[in-house]
């Protein structure tokens, strides 16, 4: 149907936007205060579009201020707010709640296996740390002539396209149960931030990434446990990419 | 937990000093670092700026798709700005942004590719071939994660470097020395996140690259953290800021979150419509219709609103119609824009109208800055050893209107500039003199925040803020909707004066954080506000239904606005402004058509 023929109007929603009241349970934790980590019960007035963000950004700026996490874009792209809701690591920007089952609490904490801050922030740098010592730049063996890019063939630029999604959330490595057990362990943004220069045609460092990824906290860890690509907002198949970096520890890249 | 001890006070000296982690900061530092001893200092983790939030793509004249020249992108750069852009700037924009794009790809970027292996090039909204012939692919992109790709990139090469980040520290003060009669920076003043420690970082230069402030608006597509902070800094130590009253607002961003829905919607056939259903933009533009230029639709979709025709709870959208396209259309044109549709409102976009507005975008006005990436400190000199490079700064590159795809590039141009010129000032400089009481301003900023109890809401003032500004200082503007926000700002500072917070904690304490931002969102929307009072015509993102025609007679002229007498109850007496000329060089301004 062109534009011009589509004369008749759709329905366009006239009322209120639904609003029900959530219960949001948070695991609350502040080293200053003396006290234990706990729970705490928060009756939240929502809409049905709000998202866990939301409901945070409610409980803080309406009932306790000392409510404490990180978020930035609100939108999934910069990956500040990853946390463990109902027991699975989401970004709370991304999580809408009438997406959750609304008649039961809804539990959230801070992701699992990083140190705890203060409520739902977590230290970062361990995460930082082995993302880094994976070597995750460019190194090329030779600068291109006439100052211009380097070629690239579209199938060539298509075999890393799906780990170069990663937003270092860390929701996928501080959902693997290796991880939980084993701090020294890479992890799987690590590694997905390997692979992808490990499989850039314009690199030439693919052998140096593999020595580090070989090394027992490396890649052989993995169990295949699926817990990391279910957990990734961004969509990267997490363990594929990791069987893809173990594959070619086997074969060559 | 209120002692009232003074917190720890641990003193760092660098060379060079960087304020932001976002694409104009980094870009700054893979230049400083290897050269002089770097600091990078960073409210968020570097991968969490809002870089990485835009999706477009980065102008370029390649030429790597069809003829091109950095000569038509300069044109299309001050036709698009409305003749406010600064000509000397935009031809620098174009002409090194060539080098920008192939230094990225040099550094890792993973541009798209052309079937050769190129870079691949896609058309964008006023970039033309010829003065406008017809429309060009100079948008160098990597999917619709361009922004993402350059900020990761841009860190992965600090990385490389060993650049020395700060993560999660807050700059809330700039220090101010007089050399020779010559005000000059000595240190930047910073509060730690994670411990509640203060932090001063004394350098021989220092470069603000601390992006925008849309969370001055409600609607915008600007993240939580985009509060201002480094402008207002700047404007609170007596510097002037330029073009404030231009802000670009986007017509389709997804109601009450602002997140864009790219035009490509209203290519493939999507209507706006208002509450009753109707096409609105009949009305409005009868033959372009909802395909009408940027500015217009989102005047458009404005007035529907404050005419009582929108929708929803408060009325406060209208809706974006995609139902009469083929969900085979929808999936193979529109995925992205309407996945967002799904995942944040609910909404699918197959069988029901998505709800849009307006969305507060970019600020085009800023910290001025010579074409080095040197901050002014009148219409003619500079602060020497100061510097500012991306949204923050105003070159002016973008003038009264930026190019989509503009501000990539602007952020690796001039970030660039701001590295290299910052470096090159640091070898022939030495540390000035740190006063005694250098940190106290912010102890006493902190504490006062932390320990506030006057019972007025943070969150409460932000949002009537926010409210009156999307309300008075939007698309539409007049004396009267423009004077209203300045008594509502007038009366919000007065309750600023006694505010409540509640965690009294030192460690994370993002409770008197956001306290501190509302200050400077405070700020800037008055200065914003009464740039745009004395602004009396209408030009690019400022339309002034009082003034509706550009006067060239008259305004041709950059604002600049000077903060007065702080205390002074009369806003007239807090801001002075003032003018600088615009750079005219190759193209006399005429009328803006497309």
């Amino acid at each position: 149907m062109s534009i011009a023929e589509a004369t008749s109007s759709p329905q366009v929603p006239s009322g209120e936007v639904p609003t029900f009241t959530a219960t949001i349970v948070v695991r609350r934790y502040d080293p200053e205060s003396g006290e234990e980590a706990h729970w705490q019960e928060f009756a939240v007035t929502v809409h049905a579009t709000d998202r866990i963000l939301d409901a945070l950004h409610s409980i803080k700026w309406e009932q306790d201020g000392s409510l404490t996490f990180r978020r930035s874009c609100a939108h999934g792209v910069c990956g500040s707010d990853a946390m463990r809701i109902n027991g699975r690591n989401r970004l709370a920007c991304k999580t809408l709640i009438k997406d959750l089952d609304i008649d039961k609490p809804i539990y959230v904490e801070p992701l699992k296996g990083l140190p705890v801050e203060k409520d739902l922030i977590v230290d970062m740098e361990p995460f930082f740390d082995a993302y880094r010592s994976v070597q995750p730049f460019l190194q090329p063996a030779s600068v291109p002539e006439n100052g211009r890019e380097r070629n690239q063939s579209v199938v060539q630029r298509a075999r890393f396209d799906d780990t170069t999604k990663c937003i270092l959330c860390a929701a996928c490595t501080t959902s693997c149960p290796v991880f939980w057990t084993d701090g020294q362990y890479f992890g799987p943004a690590a590694i997905v931030g390997a692979h992808r220069f490990i499989f850039d045609s314009r690199d030439d460092a693919g052998d140096v990434r593999l020595d580090i990824l070989n090394d027992k906290e490396g890649v052989w860890r993995c169990r295949t446990t699926f817990n990391c690509t279910e957990a990734c907002p961004r969509g990267i198949e997490v363990t594929k990419a990791i069987a893809e970096v173990k594959q070619a520890l086997v074969r060559g890249i | 937990m209120s002692s009232t001890a003074r917190p720890p006070v641990q003193i760092h000296e660098f060379d060079v000093v960087i304020v932001g982690a976002g694409g104009a900061g980094m870009r700054a530092a893979i230049e400083a670092g290897p050269k002089a001893k770097t600091a990078v200092i960073s409210k968020l983790y570097p991968t969490r700026s809002h870089t990485g939030a835009a999706q477009g793509g980065m102008a370029a004249a390649l030429a790597n798709v069809e003829e091109d020249s950095w000569e038509w992108h300069t044109f299309d750069t001050i036709k698009g700005g409305d003749y406010l852009v600064d000509q000397d700037a935009a031809e620098i924009l174009a002409k090194e942004a060539i080098d920008a794009v192939i230094d990225l790809e040099n550094m890792g970027l993973p541009f798209n590719r052309t079937p050769d292996g190129k870079i691949d090039q896609r058309r964008f909204g006023g970039h033309t071939r010829d003065h406008g012939q017809a429309p060009v692919r100079r948008a160098c992109y990597a999917a619709d994660r361009t922004g993402h790709m350059i900020l990761q990139t841009l860190y992965q090469n600090c990385i490389k470097h060993g650049i020395e980040f700060f993560n999660e520290y807050y700059v809330l003060d700039m220090i101010l020395v007089d050399v020779d009669g010559v005000r000059r920076p000595s240190a930047v003043v910073a509060y730690e996140l994670a411990t509640g420690d203060i932090h001063v970082f004394r350098g021989k230069a220092f470069i603000f690259a601390t992006g925008g402030y849309g969370k001055i608006y409600k609607t915008t597509s600007n993240a939580h953290t985009l509060t201002g902070d480094g402008v207002g800094i700047i404007y609170r130590r007596g510097l002037p800021l330029e073009d404030v009253e231009f802000f670009q607002f986007h017509p389709t961003g997804l109601a009450g979150l602002g997140i864009l829905l790219s035009e490509a919607a209203r290519g493939e056939g999507g209507i706006l419509r208002n509450a009753d259903g109707e096409r609105f933009m009949e009305r409005y533009t009868p033959s372009l219709k909802d395909l009408a230029p940027r500015d217009i639709v989102a005047r458009s979709m404005a007035n529907e609103v404050r005419e009582g025709r929108g929708g929803g709870p408060h009325k406060d959208y209208v809706y974006l119609d995609l139902t009469h396209l083929e969900p085979a259309v929808i999936d193979a044109k529109l995925p992205d824009i309407t996945e967002f549709a799904r995942t944040y409102l609910g909404v699918e976009p197959y069988t029901e109208p998505v709800p849009v507005f307006p969305t507060a975008h970019y600020a085009m006005g800023g910290i001025p800055t010579t074409n080095d990436a040197e901050v002014l400190s009148n219409s003619t000199d500079i602060v020497p050893g100061l510097y500012a490079a991306g949204e923050c700064a105003c070159v002016s590159v973008h003038g009264a209107n930026r190019l989509g795809t503009n501000s990539l590039l602007d952020i690796n141009v001039f970030g660039k500039r701001a590295g290299n010129n910052a470096v090159e000032f640091a070898r022939s400089a030495d540390f000035l003199p740190l006063p005694d009481d250098a940190a106290d301003g912010v102890i006493a900023m902190v504490e006062a925040a932390r320990t506030a109890d006057g019972g007025e809401s943070v969150a409460a003032i932000r949002l009537e803020l926010q409210t009156t500004m999307d309300r008075n200082a939007q698309v539409y503007r007049t004396e009267d909707s423009l004077s209203e926000a300045l008594g509502v700002i007038t009366s919000l500072r007065e309750r600023y004066t006694r505010i409540s917070t509640h965690d009294r904690g030192r460690r994370y304490n993002t409770d008197l954080l956001e306290a501190i931002e509302l200050g400077f969102l405070l700020d800037l929307a008055e200065v914003l506000v009464y740039s745009a009072l004395g602004r009396k015509e209408s030009r690019g993102g400022h339309f002034r239904e009082d003034y509706p025609t550009r006067d060239d007679e008259h305004f041709l002229v950059h604002t600049m606005a000077y903060r007065n007498d702080a205390d002074s109850e009369s806003e007239s007496e807090r801001i002075r402004i003032g003018w600088k000329p615009v750079v005219i060089t190759n193209y006399p301004p005429m009328e803006r058509k497309y």
